[in-house]
């Protein structure tokens, strides 16, 4: 894959903290005792076999679960569990494995919808399209259209998204998620399902929406081969437990991480 | 000013300028908002551009290179280099880096200008290669924050530079336009190159102008009429129609967001007048056909029902025939009931005058367009004759031909069946290649179109074929390929096809499904397939294109000239031609000669009486990669139709 853009990339402090993170379901251990660190401006990769826990680790970072332990630190502050509301003011956005739009609107209105957080009108000046409604939806319609052209979506801005192929949908989903202007994005599996044309396209838009907007990206991913590519850091989860942290070479040759993959008797 | 100032494309730009200052002369959509530029911004922005082009050391006689989608900076700078006497030379988007290199070498180009990273990056790859490349401009900053090389500016920069000049030397950009002469050499396109290496052909200012002025008048083109740029600037038709009339006729040119969106577009903006190549009326019929067959049974009914009523009268009552009055009613009705929505849908409402060229249409397309009330029309020309020779009068359509010679055009036909031409608006020479241009342009000043033709009784000009292609089989009958291979592409299964019978017993002929409307004709059928190579080599696509090419078979029987060229085996090839692997020109004609060899086993095999020949074949991506593409090709028979013997006998 040629991807050259990081080249004017500034890896900065930590912006997301994760101390001892524990969470159970009733009798399951879903995560023992994780804890890492997000720089700013980074590709932070979370890999591991299926049920390591990296998507619940996704919900803890954002407030979808609430730890039993554990720290979270987000730009200085400390947080013993994050409301997914709270964190999505706070500038976390992310995406979901199973597409989660809606699907009978058009790709644009769900675009807006990440807008809406954004939006200081009340519902009454918003629904009589009084003036500072109108001015304010003007200026929201124009990032969703920024956003639109970034992502090259124009084609399909009309379209509603449940007619959309699978691997647009996914663009989509980036696309109102880019809409909040996160500080810090989480995918959740970005490119599961799609073919190497789609895969390609969307390690692409990951790395300009890192070097562009210098957005900090953690994301969940299967294909090897994309997170060895794009990720200046990974860390690796096995059976709930962190069993590697570090750059991508460094979690490849890990004897640790090989024997997870490939698995070994227990 | 005088009609006789307006010779030059800079001074038509002026007269716009002052005439309608306030009339919008180029539209682009961007982030969601169609911008416009009226024709005294456009004036103001062409001298900027001209005057950092001047700073930066371009001078009377360069070339600019201009690769990209149609872009409205793209066209001002076309506009900017003829006022510094220079040449713009526009290339195909689409062209890999070796084809550009080879345009940028043979006309010596030091500037070029890019739409974006992608043709930016190719432009870098050429450089390094032809160190003569100077300067890069790009008009779209995105992905190119990172990219410090000092031989690369943005256009906004260049227009600085140009404004900065035109504040220390104000008269600069008007003496330089004074200087222009009409019999200077306004733009060079570069041939598609169907045999050989491109040549490039010199199109001077008055060549142009007087296309540009002819079509004008012929199809009454005035200021308010509006236009969708969207075919590749490297061709002569956006040439000629976006360009050249635009800056005659004064009216509005449209550019699109993205090539996606060009249905989008074309509904938004309802251009008047609107030019495609057959294929492209061919996709939209074919989009059309399959939503139709996804509607409900009432729509569908509906939608049968008038089509049938349309395919009976509609051209007719188009082209001012006398229809009886219970028809003329239905029609009406029809016309309120689909064809209105319908040609709503195809962007199409305000369509006024409608062209088509570049190749053979089918029929029943054609047809399809004139029956719901849209004037489609055709038109003959090449890029030597500015893509001016023949046009259909409104009221005097044939589906067969082209038309009568355009107003200032004298056309004669050879005795070879060539088709030779003359008229003002002739190309000046190819650059820098006396030799073609002497074999082309012979002591009468006639130009030999490398096309076989006649007139008909009605004095319109027919296209058979390609007069070098036309040939002859064992038995000495006459052997058009290009004619059967329309024949069998007009069917919307089908989307190339290649024959052999250059004297030979029998024709065969590859064929290339269309994967959209093959791909929905199986999904209808619940046949599964993974891709290209595996639906081309099912057994129920191979009867599929078994039934076209007997229909194409009896229609061949009909004429008895053309009746020994029935195709009696084919074969579905395992992947699209492609004009990257340099089976089609970039102007999709197939590459006949470079075929045949490049599938020489495949030929041997059709004509051996094999039933199944394997073959592997490299391929390109479109980001250069090369791989490799495998199959095992069916090879059928098809049936053959006796002459047609009452014709033959009356």
């Amino acid at each position: 894959m040629a991807v050259g853009l990081d080249s004017g990339k500034k890896i900065g402090g930590v912006v997301l903290g994760l101390e001892g993170i524990t969470l159970s379901f009733g009798g399951v251990q879903a995560l023992q005792d994780v804890s890492f660190d997000v720089r700013e401006h980074e590709v932070r990769a979370i890999i591991g076999p299926n049920g390591a826990g990296k998507s619940s680790m996704l919900n803890v970072m954002n407030g979808f679960y609430q730890p039993q332990q554990g720290v979270i630190r987000f730009r200085g502050r400390e947080h013993c569990w994050m409301r997914p509301h709270a964190a999505a003011a706070m500038g976390i956005a992310r995406t979901f494995q199973n597409i989660a739009l809606f699907k009978g609107m058009t790709v644009l209105d769900n675009i807006m919808v990440g807008r809406n957080l954004k939006m200081r009108c009340n519902f009454l000046l918003q629904a009589l399209r009084l003036g500072p409604a109108m001015r304010e939806e003007i200026e929201h319609r124009r990032a969703a259209e920024e956003i639109i052209d970034f992502l090259e979506i124009q084609h399909i801005r009309r379209t509603p998204v449940g007619r959309l192929p699978y691997g647009l949908q996914k663009r989509v989903e980036l696309a109102r998620a880019l809409a909040m202007e996160p500080a810090v994005l989480l995918l959740d599996e970005p490119m599961a399902g799609m073919n190497l044309e789609e895969k390609q396209d969307m390690c692409r838009f990951v790395l300009e929406v890192n070097d562009h907007y210098g957005t900090t990206v953690v994301l969940i991913e299967h294909d090897m081969g994309v997170v060895m590519d794009i990720s200046d850091r990974v860390v690796v989860l096995d059976y709930g437990r962190k069993i590697s942290d570090g750059t991508p070479d460094e979690v490849r040759s890990d004897q640790a991480v090989i024997d997870a993959y490939l698995g070994v008797a227990h | 000013m005088s009609e006789r100032s307006l010779d030059t494309f800079p001074r038509l730009l002026l007269q716009h300028a002052a005439v309608r200052p306030e009339h919008p002369a180029i539209r682009e959509k961007d982030l969601g908002i169609w911008q416009s530029w009226t024709w005294s911004q456009v004036a103001v922005e062409v001298r900027a551009l001209a005057g950092g082009l001047a700073e930066l050391g371009f001078r009377r006689g360069d070339s600019l290179a201009i690769i990209g989608d149609n872009r409205p900076r793209l066209y001002w700078a076309m506009t900017a280099a003829q006022i510094l006497g220079g040449i713009p030379v526009p290339m195909y988007q689409d062209a890999v880096a070796q084809e550009l290199e080879y345009v940028l070498q043979d006309a010596g180009i030091r500037f070029a200008i890019a739409e974006d990273q992608e043709q930016v990056d190719k432009l870098i790859e050429c450089r390094e290669r032809s160190p003569g490349l100077e300067h890069i401009f790009y008009d779209d900053p995105r992905g190119l924050r990172h990219y410090s090389q000092a031989f690369l500016r943005s256009i906004d920069a260049v227009q600085e530079l140009g404004r900065g000049r035109s504040a220390k030397q104000p008269d600069f950009i008007d003496s330089e336009i004074e200087q222009g002469k009409a019999g200077d050499v306004a733009i060079m396109l570069y041939t598609s190159g169907t045999t050989g290496k491109p040549k490039g052909v010199c199109i001077t200012h008055s060549a142009l102008i007087n296309a540009a002025r002819g079509g004008c008048g012929f199809d009454r083109l005035t200021a308010d009429d509006e236009i969708l740029s969207y075919l590749p600037m490297a061709w002569v038709g956006d040439n000629l129609f976006s360009y050249a009339q635009s800056l005659l006729a004064g009216f509005t040119v449209n550019c699109p967001e993205s090539g996606e969106t060009v249905m989008t577009d074309m509904r938004e903006i309802g251009p008047t007048y609107y030019f495609a190549p057959p294929r492209v009326f061919e996709n939209l019929l074919t989009q059309v056909m399959i939503r139709i067959e996804d509607a409900g049974a009432i729509k569908r009914g509906m939608f049968h029902y008038f089509m049938g009523v349309a395919r009976r009268c509609g051209a007719e009552i188009l082209a001012g025939k006398r229809v009886a009055a219970g028809e003329r009613l239905l029609y009406a009705l029809g016309n309120v009931l689909v064809y209105g929505p319908l040609r709503n849908v195809l962007g199409m409402s305000r369509v006024r005058v409608a062209y088509t060229a570049g190749a053979a249409i089918g029929p029943d397309l054609f047809r399809f367009y004139r029956s719901i009330g849209i004037n489609l029309k055709q038109l003959y020309g090449s890029t030597e004759t500015c893509a001016y020779v023949c046009l259909q009068k409104d009221g005097q359509i044939k589906l067969d031909t082209v038309g009568i010679p355009a107003p200032g055009v004298e056309v004669r036909i050879a005795d070879s069946g060539e088709v030779l031409v003359k008229s003002a608006a002739m190309f000046k020479e190819y650059y820098k290649r006396p030799d073609a241009t002497a074999e082309t342009i012979d002591a009468e000043g006639y130009f030999h179109t490398g096309d076989a033709g006649f007139f008909d009784q009605d004095g319109q000009l027919k296209i058979i074929d390609r007069a070098k292609d036309v040939g002859k089989m064992a038995n000495g009958a006459l052997y058009a390929p290009n004619y059967i291979e329309n024949k069998l592409k007009f069917f919307p299964h089908i989307r190339e096809a290649v024959a052999f019978g250059h004297g030979r017993g029998m024709v065969c002929a590859f064929v290339n499904i269309d994967i959209g409307a093959v791909g929905n004709w199986a999904e209808r059928r619940n046949i599964p397939y993974s891709g290209y190579t595996d639906l081309a080599q099912k057994p129920e696509v191979y009867a599929l294109v078994r039934e076209c090419v007997e229909k194409a078979n009896a229609e061949l029987a009909l004429d008895p000239a053309l009746c020994d060229s029935q195709v009696h085996r084919f074969l579905i090839l395992h992947k699209e031609l492609d004009p990257d692997d340099d089976e089609l020109t970039r102007t999709r004609k197939v590459r006949r000669g470079f075929i045949a060899e490049k599938y020489g086993v495949l030929v041997d095999a059709l004509y051996s009486g094999k039933t199944s020949q394997f073959i592997e074949t490299q391929v390109k991506f479109e980001d250069g990669r090369s791989g490799k593409v495998s199959a095992d090709l069916r090879i059928e028979d098809a049936k053959t139709y006796p002459p047609a013997t009452a014709r033959k006998a009356a």
